[in-house]
Formats: C-alpha cells, structure tokens, sequence
C-alpha cells in the first residue's frame, strides 16, 4: 500500500474540514455536506468546466510580508476571496482554501447558468424519458426561476436522431456538457461523438460516416444528465418513477457488472450499471445490459411436465420429483451424467454437487461458453459463475473436458441419463438424436429448446432477475444477485429444486432457505468461511486472489 | 488592398509602420535587407537569451493582442531548464471588429515578423514557432510562407542559424474561420487540430501547458515586431517611448464617423481621444456631434461623449490628484482607458457621431459575438445569442416592458463567469450601451407599453 495522502485544511461555508491531498473541490465540498450542482463534471472522466454550473467562490489564505498565512482571531488562516466566481470541478484543495457554496454571488450564478440552459430547452419534460432522473429537473426545482423571462424563438436542432443502433438523440434537449463525448473518447476508447455548428447552435452528433455502436454506447444515455441521449430499447416504454429498482449483477459475462434492474408489475424495463470501483467503475456493455428480454419472453415455462409418449403433460411438483427419482433409480452411477451450467449461483451449484455425489455420479461438467473478450469489462468467459463451479467441484480446472467425454459417452449408449441444468445439450456438443436415445432426460429451464423438447422431466427454473443468490467473477469477487421480479407460473427457484430433488433421492433435509445453502457452504467450503449472503454486501467481498485493478 | 491612409499623419511615430505603405517597398528579402532587415537578429544571435528577455522586460512592453499583459513576464514563465518543448506563436488571428492593424505588417512587411519571431524565439528557446494567420487572409498566409521560403534560403530559418547553432522552424497555420480563434488556449486547440475551444485556466496556461501539453508563448504580430525594435534600441530606450507602464508605440485602427479613418502609429498615451478624432482623423462628418466611441475593439466598453470621467493623475512631485476629465482628454494608452471603465484592447477605436441608433450598433455588435460564440460553456453560448434576439427584436418594433432589464441582466450573468475572455467580449457591449444609453433602448421598449424597464 502507498502512503495514505496528507491531509489538507479547506474551509467550506465557514467551516475547517480535512481532506486528502488530491480532492477535488467539488468532491471536497459534496463530502463537507455542500453539494454542488454539476452537469458536466463526471467523478469517471476529465473535467472540461463547459456548464459553469457549479461555480463557487473560492480563495486562498491571506499572506503575509513574512510569506506566512495571516492567522485570524480563530487562529485560522485569513482568506483573500478571488472575485470572479470560480468552477469547483476542475481544481484539487490546496492547503488552506476557501471556498463559499451558498454566497449571494454563488446563487446568482447558478440562476443565471440555470436561466441559460432553460431558455433554448424545449421544456418537453411530460413526454421526456428523462423525466423523474433529470438533473435539469431537479436542479431547476432548487436554483431555477418561476417564470420564464425568455420571449424569442428557440434555437432549431435535428430531434429523434439515430445516432447507433442503440441510441437515440434530441439535440434541443442536450445541454452540450460532453460528458457521452468524453465517455467514448477516454473510457470507450471509440472517439466517435463530437461537436458540430458553433454557438447556441452546436449540435451533437456522430462523425460524418460513423455511428454510435460501440458495446459501450448506453453508457452515453445512463450519464446524459438530461433526455438528450436515450436508449432505444428502453424509451417510452415507462415512466422511471414507476421502476422498481433492484441492485444486483449483470450475468452475461465473468465481469460480473454491478446493476440496477429496473422493473415494474414483474416485468424488465431496463438494466443499468451500478457503481463499483472493484468491478465495472461506473459502466457495463450494451450486450450485458440488455441481455434481459429473454427473461419477459411468453414462451417461459410455467409448469413442471412429465414425458407422455411424444407429448410433455403439465404434472405438479411432487409427481416431476417423484418420476426423476424413479428414473434415476433404473440406471447405474457410470449411466448418469449431469451437466451444470456457469449461469448458476453458488447456492444452486453447491446443491447440484451434492446431487452428483448422491448419486456417485462421476460424469458431470459445465458447458464452458466463450466469446471475443475487449480491453474494458467484456470477458472472454462468457460464464458468469465459472469460478463458483471449479470452487464448488461442479467443474474441473478446464471447465468442458469432461463434457466431451459425455458427449461421447451419450453418442455412444454409455451414458444413458442426463440431467441438464439451464443448459441447451444440443448447443453443447449432443445431437438432437442422441439426446433421443437416452432413458432419462431430466431438464431444468427456463425457456424452450431442442432440449427441452426432448426432455422426460421438465423442471421449470427461474432466471437471474427471479432468484438470490451469489456468484464469483473472473477476479474471484463474491457478489450477490437480488430478486427483481417474481417467476412465472409454477417456476421454482432452482436452488428449491436441486434441494428437492437432493432430498428425494439422499433423505437428506434440513435446507429451508437460501441463507442456509450458504450455511452450508461457509462450513464446509473454507474460502466462504465466515461469510454468509447478508455480509456480501451490495459491493461484493473479495474471495478468492485474484485481484486485478477496476477500469478507470 | 488599398491604403486607407497613404502618407503618415504628422503626428504619428512610425516604428512598427515604418515600412508600410512606404514608397518603392516591396514585400520581398531583398528590399528587407537593403533596408538593413535582418541586422537585429545578428545582434540577437550574439546576445545570451536571457539578456534578451532582460531588455523586454526592462521595456516594459505589453501584448498588444488586446490584454496589454507584459510580454516579458510571460517569456518569464518559461521555467530555467525546461525539458519539454518550448513553442512559439504568432497569434496573426486578428479578428476584433474594428481592428485592422496586424493584415498591414503581414501584407507589406512579413520579413519584419519574421525577424522578431526569429528574436523571440531565440530568447524564450522554441525551435518551433507558428504562424496562425486567420483564414480571412489568404494572401496574407502566402505572402508568408513565400517570406519563410526567402528568410531560409538566406539562412535566418533553419538548421544553425547563421552559425549561432540555434534551429528554427517556422510554419503557416491558416484557421477556418472563427473569431474564438484569436483567442490563444482556443487557437492551441485548433492548431492540434480540435475545435477552437478555450481551456479552463487553471490548469491550461499557455506557458506551462500550451501547446502539445507543453510550455508555449503565444504573442501577437505587432509585439513580436516590437520586440526586434527593443533589440535595436535596448529596453531602456524603449521605455522612453510612451509613457511609464504604457511604452512603445501602439497601431491604432480609427473606423466610423470620422473624416478620414485608418491606421495610425501613435506614442502610446501620446494622445488624446479629442486629438485624434479631430487632429489626427479629421473630425467628424459636417454637421455632426460626437456621440460615443469604442476605444479597443467591439468588444470594449462603449464611452460616452457627453461623460465626465474621475480619474487620478500623477504629478511631477509624486502626488497623485482626482481630475474630472472629458471623452477628449482621455489619453490612448493602457492605463487612462482602463481608468475610464474601458479597455485600449487591440486598438480599433470605432467613432460613433449623433446619426447612430445606439441600438442598432448593439444589435450590429450583438450579432458578431452571438455569431462567433464557440458554444462550449454555458452562459456564453447562450446568452451571446439571447442578447442578440433581443435586440434584433427591439429594432424590428416588438419591444416590451422589460426588455432592457433583462437585456442588461443576461450580460451581467455572462460576464466573469465563462471559461475565455469571449464571455466579457460579448458581455461588455450590451452592459455598456444599455448602461449608457438606457433612454434609447427604453424608447424602443415602451412602444408597445410602459416605459418600465
């Protein structure tokens, strides 16, 4: 660890405060319980000072002929105010400063810089999705005017423009704070969005033959501070204040980003990165974030359906359980294979462990799932819980060796029954056909496939947003996923239905809630020793050494 | 371009001018030379830098861009033993309404540039140096590159200046067209190649992180020429010129309602507004009073004829006494026009006699700085525009009760409170002509309604 920074003396609104050497005014000011307003400033990103809306009055101690700060009748440093009104963003403490965020002349600044970005606003706000999160909204409350004094035509500018695939802009709603424009140019490493035209009639928008498709571009909308940028998926489809939010992580790679999901009535409107400097900063990639429809799709499945001839018939729970068992029971432990998934939690692959030891099973694996990683957040482990599965002995070190032995195993009548947890077996390497042959199929899912349609027992499973749980990313975090929205139907949490079907082939019992699969795990797993799902906390705890530094 | 004014007034003290407009001069090296160009920087080259930076700063010499900051504090800035590159640049930008002194040197006297850039470039130890010539100036930009082609060829540019072992290279930038680009954080983002917009300073200054994040001067036509004058005559000769805190000559660009406009090279503070409206340009058109004048650009606050101004006066025995002080008696210089509430700024002093419509001419103003607005912060990008729609509005009859107050209110939260300079440029008009001139523009506003604001 390097030395901690000294700590600086910085008076705000009166009042002596420390800081560390290093701190931004504003940053310094919001900490002493000062907030100041800002629309450009973003803690991520360079600080250009364009909107001018967090001006304060700033100074610095009074020096005396001895080159020694005057010292007051507190013992304090004099301060010498600098007459112009000062930005707050752009500027660390220093020894000594003052700073002033409520003055008359800080007020009248921030009414004016308010007036200023009302004035040519289309003033929208009824049909904004912006609205209810707008910071013009809320700043307006706070520093604006009742009325408006402005009686001229407002500026023109191109409205619903197409700027990717995945964003949409209203030019006469951007303040033009640069902050998306700085994302993509410092973060996303994509230098696509820029200034055109000059004055009250500079404009936003993509370089002449570019487009915004960067994997990063919703990141523009989530940090847009009005409606300008909005996210083609989710605009006008509902009113913000309406949203439940639920923090939890995104699951579509081994980054394991932290998220917002945004729901109402059990239905996904959106996903949003949740800050986490150990994990994803302040951002999340387009395909994680909106990598969720599948879990609105009509086609779930709702109810717990047992082979009948070439149909599935809809059955209750204890008639699935009972028939697994008794077609587990018709095969030897070498007849069985099960295949996991890295899309399960901790709790569910623990269970699912305990599943493949009580029926001594030796074939068992998850399907490893890559893709192209980048140099931000995208992992090449498309998995998000691979660590969970080798940690919990669902997996080997090289998650997929023992895969390919099943799929020759099933190929060749070995292996004659296969319970395939969240998994499509004919994406994994099995042919429609040779998942025919088999005498037992047992299936958990949560939408249908090629394997679900050849299922024996179809066991209804719940998605990410439908479940707690927790997971380790590539890093080895510990993280935790909350359940947004209620499953479908009769969907069972999968974490229930491993421990009924564990229950019903050991006798073993005693598992009543989630908390207490984790029980298990913290006394029988040594990396969660001492844990338990409430001490994972909203960030995530560190599990296992593998630490690489968040980016910027 | 023709001559405004072909022959120096009596008046003036040609130093900087003194080849413009002279007969059988050429742009050319060789007309340069004859005349003895090129002589200072021999003498410079055999100067130790700092000596150079000395003289300047003994001559007490200020930018003559529109800020009047003194030019050797500036070259001071230049940290002892910087490691960066050191860069130097011609800010050739001239864009101020009203200001059309530096087009002149460029046009009839490239080589005097040239060689007070060489100068200062050695003194401050920048091996690179840049031209940015506004893009108005085609000619101006080719007239230059051909005058770097002859000073290279004859060895004042390059590799090893005549043997002195300092290397120099000097390149033409030409803008696009924006007025922010005279303005010199503005201009170093444009010539990187990015949209021309200001710095936030701190921590962009110039000198420490200029160009390419690194220490650069950036000086205007006329105090380069300045500084090969100094280099002539020494600092202290230089300072005798003038007056104290305001030596040297100083172009002055007289445009309006005077009888004989056009470019003066005058002593700076070595006359009065009166003396050069009337002496020195003729006065004012036949049966005409003069009703106010701009003294530094568009950009400066507007002033009065009929105003009385206090101002404070040294005497001879070190007292000071409060005299009060007509438009006429305001010497052109630095110090006496701040003192009256305006600016000497880049020296275009625009006449306005009884015929003008002080409305009108805000508009005229408000529509050039609306124009050239950058758009990058708030309260200029904005209000330049707001204050133009304004009073474009007054004039075309749809005044209302409360336009001048908001008018003047719009200017007031734009000026101090923008990242550049432009927020004053654009704030200043409108505060003082609607300061100044309230009645006009409350006539304009009480034509639909009361007489309230």
């Amino acid at each position: 660890m390097s030395e901690p920074a000294p700590l600086l003396n910085v008076q705000i609104d009166g009042v002596w405060h420390q800081f560390p050497k290093g701190t931004r005014v504003i940053e310094a000011c919001a900490r002493a319980g000062k907030f100041v307003p800002r629309y450009c400033y973003h803690p991520k990103l360079s600080s250009p000072g364009n909107c001018r809306m967090c001006l304060i009055e700033m100074g610095m101690p009074k020096m005396g002929p001895d080159r020694k700060p005057e010292l007051g009748s507190d013992g304090k440093p004099v301060i010498n105010w600098i007459p112009r009104p000062q930005i707050s963003c752009a500027q660390d403490i220093a020894e000594g400063m003052g700073v002033k965020t409520d003055s008359p002349l800080v007020q009248e600044c921030r009414h004016g810089v308010m007036e200023f970005l009302l004035i040519n606003h289309p003033l929208d706000c009824p049909i904004c999705d912006q609205a209810g999160e707008c910071e013009l909204q809320e700043f307006s409350v706070q520093y604006g005017n009742g009325g408006s004094r402005f009686r001229e035509e407002k500026v023109k500018k191109p409205k619903h423009v197409v700027l990717g695939p995945r964003v949409t802009l209203d030019d006469e709603r951007c303040i033009l704070c640069s902050r998306c424009i700085r994302f993509m140019k410092e973060i996303a490493k994509d230098d696509v969005l820029g200034f055109a035209s000059r004055g009250s009639h500079t404009y936003l928008t993509a370089h002449p033959g570019r487009v915004l498709d960067s994997n990063y571009s919703l990141n523009t909308v989530d940090i847009c501070p009005v409606g300008a940028l909005t996210s083609t998926d989710f605009r006008f489809k509902m009113r913000v204040w309406f949203l439940k939010e639920t923090k939890s992580i995104c699951t579509s790679c081994a980054t394991g980003c932290n998220t917002i999901v945004g729901s109402r009535q059990n239905v996904i409107y959106r996903q949003t990165p949740r800050e986490n400097d150990d994990v994803n900063s302040a951002w999340m990639c387009d395909y994680g974030r909106l990598n969720f429809h599948f879990v609105n799709s009509k086609d779930r499945l709702n109810e717990p359906q047992i082979r009948s001839g070439s149909t599935l018939e809809n059955v209750n729970w204890n008639t699935a359980f009972g028939r697994a068992v008794e077609e587990l029971k018709r095969y030897q432990p070498d007849e069985i294979a099960v295949i996991g998934s890295g899309r399960m939690t901790n709790e569910e692959l623990w269970l699912t462990k305990k599943l493949i030891d009580g029926l001594k099973v030796t074939h068992y694996d998850i399907v490893p799932r890559t893709g192209e990683a980048d140099d931000l957040l995208l992992n090449t482990d498309r998995n998000p819980n691979t660590n969970g599965a080798k940690l919990l002995g669902v997996s080997s070190d090289e998650p997929g060796v023992k895969l390919r032995r099943i799929i020759d195993g099933v190929s060749s009548g070995q292996i004659k029954a296969v319970i395939a947890l969240h998994e499509d077996l004919t994406q994994a390497g099995l042919s429609a056909p040779s998942l025919e042959q088999l005498g037992a199929l047992i299936v958990v899912g949560i939408l249908p496939n090629e394997t679900t349609k050849r299922a024996t027992i179809l066991l209804p499973g719940v998605s990410f947003a439908e479940k707690r749980g927790t997971m380790i990313n590539a890093k080895g975090r510990l993280q935790r996923l909350n359940r947004a929205i209620q499953s479908p139907g009769n969907a069972h949490e999968d974490w229930e239905i491993l421990r009924d079907l564990v229950q019903q082939l050991t006798g073993e019992n005693g598992v009543y809630l989630i908390e207490d699969v984790f029980k298990q795990m913290a006394e029988n797993v040594p990396q969660f020793e001492g844990l338990s799902i409430s001490k994972v906390g909203d960030l995530g705890v560190r599990l296992l050494g593998v630490a690489e530094a968040a980016p910027a | 371009m023709p001559a405004i004014s072909r022959t120096p007034h009596p008046r003036e003290r040609r130093i900087i001018f003194k080849n413009i407009d002279r007969e059988g001069w050429t742009p050319d090296i060789d007309c340069y030379l004859k005349d003895g160009g090129y002589e200072e920087l021999k003498k410079a080259l055999n100067m130790q830098p700092q000596e150079i930076v000395s003289e300047v700063k003994a001559s007490g010499l200020r930018g003559r861009g529109g800020a009047g900051f003194p030019c050797g504090a500036k070259w001071g800035f230049i940290r002892p033993g910087e490691t960066k590159p050191i860069y130097l640049i011609c800010n050739a930008d001239e864009s101020e309404p009203g200001t059309f002194k530096d087009r002149y040197i460029i046009h009839q006297d490239p080589h005097q540039l040239l060689e007070g850039m060489i100068i200062s470039c050695f003194a401050v130890n920048a091996r690179l140096a840049y031209i940015y010539i506004r893009g108005e100036f085609p000619l101006g930009a080719k007239i230059l590159e051909r005058a770097i082609e002859e000073a290279k060829g004859h060895g004042f540019i390059g590799k090893n200046i005549l043997g002195s072992g300092f290397d120099l290279e000097i390149y033409v930038h030409r803008g696009a067209g924006a007025y922010i680009c005279g303005e010199e954080t503005g201009l170093i983002e444009s010539l990187e190649g990015k949209r021309p917009y200001p710095r936030i300073k701190p921590p962009y200054f110039p000198a420490a992180l200029g160009l390419y994040m690194s220490p650069t001067i950036v000086n205007n036509v006329e105090t380069l020429c300045d500084v090969k004058y100094i280099v002539r005559i020494g600092g202290a000769e230089y300072a005798k010129i003038g007056r104290p805190n305001n030596t040297g000559t100083r172009l002055l660009c007289v445009s309006g309602d005077v009888q004989k406009p056009g470019y003066f090279e005058l002593e700076t503070g070595g006359v009065t507004m009166g003396e050069l409206i009337y002496d020195i340009c003729g006065g004012l058109k036949p049966g005409r009073k003069l009703k106010a004048v701009i003294p530094g650009g568009s950009s400066a606050k507007v002033l009065r004829a009929d105003e009385r101004y206090k101002i404070k006066t040294k005497r001879p025995d070190g007292t000071t006494v409060e005299e009060e002080i007509g438009i006429d008696d305001i010497r052109i210089d630095f110090d006496s026009l701040a003192a009256v509430g305006s600016m000497a700024g880049s020296g275009g002093v625009i006449v306005m006699d009884d015929s003008r419509d002080m409305v009108w001419a805000l508009n005229n103003i408000n529509e050039f700085y609306a124009h050239e607005s950058c758009g990058q912060c708030t309260p200029c990008r904005e209000g330049s525009l707001w204050m133009q729609k304004i009073t474009a509005r007054l004039l075309d009859g749809g005044g209302m009760p409360g336009d001048t107050d908001t008018l003047k209110s719009a200017a007031d939260n734009i000026a101090g409170r923008t990242i550049c300079a432009f927020g004053e440029a654009c704030a200043w008009p409108t505060q003082s002509f609607v300061g100044k001139f309230r009645d006009e523009f409350l006539a304009y506003t009480s034509k639909n309604g009361n007489q309230q604001g």
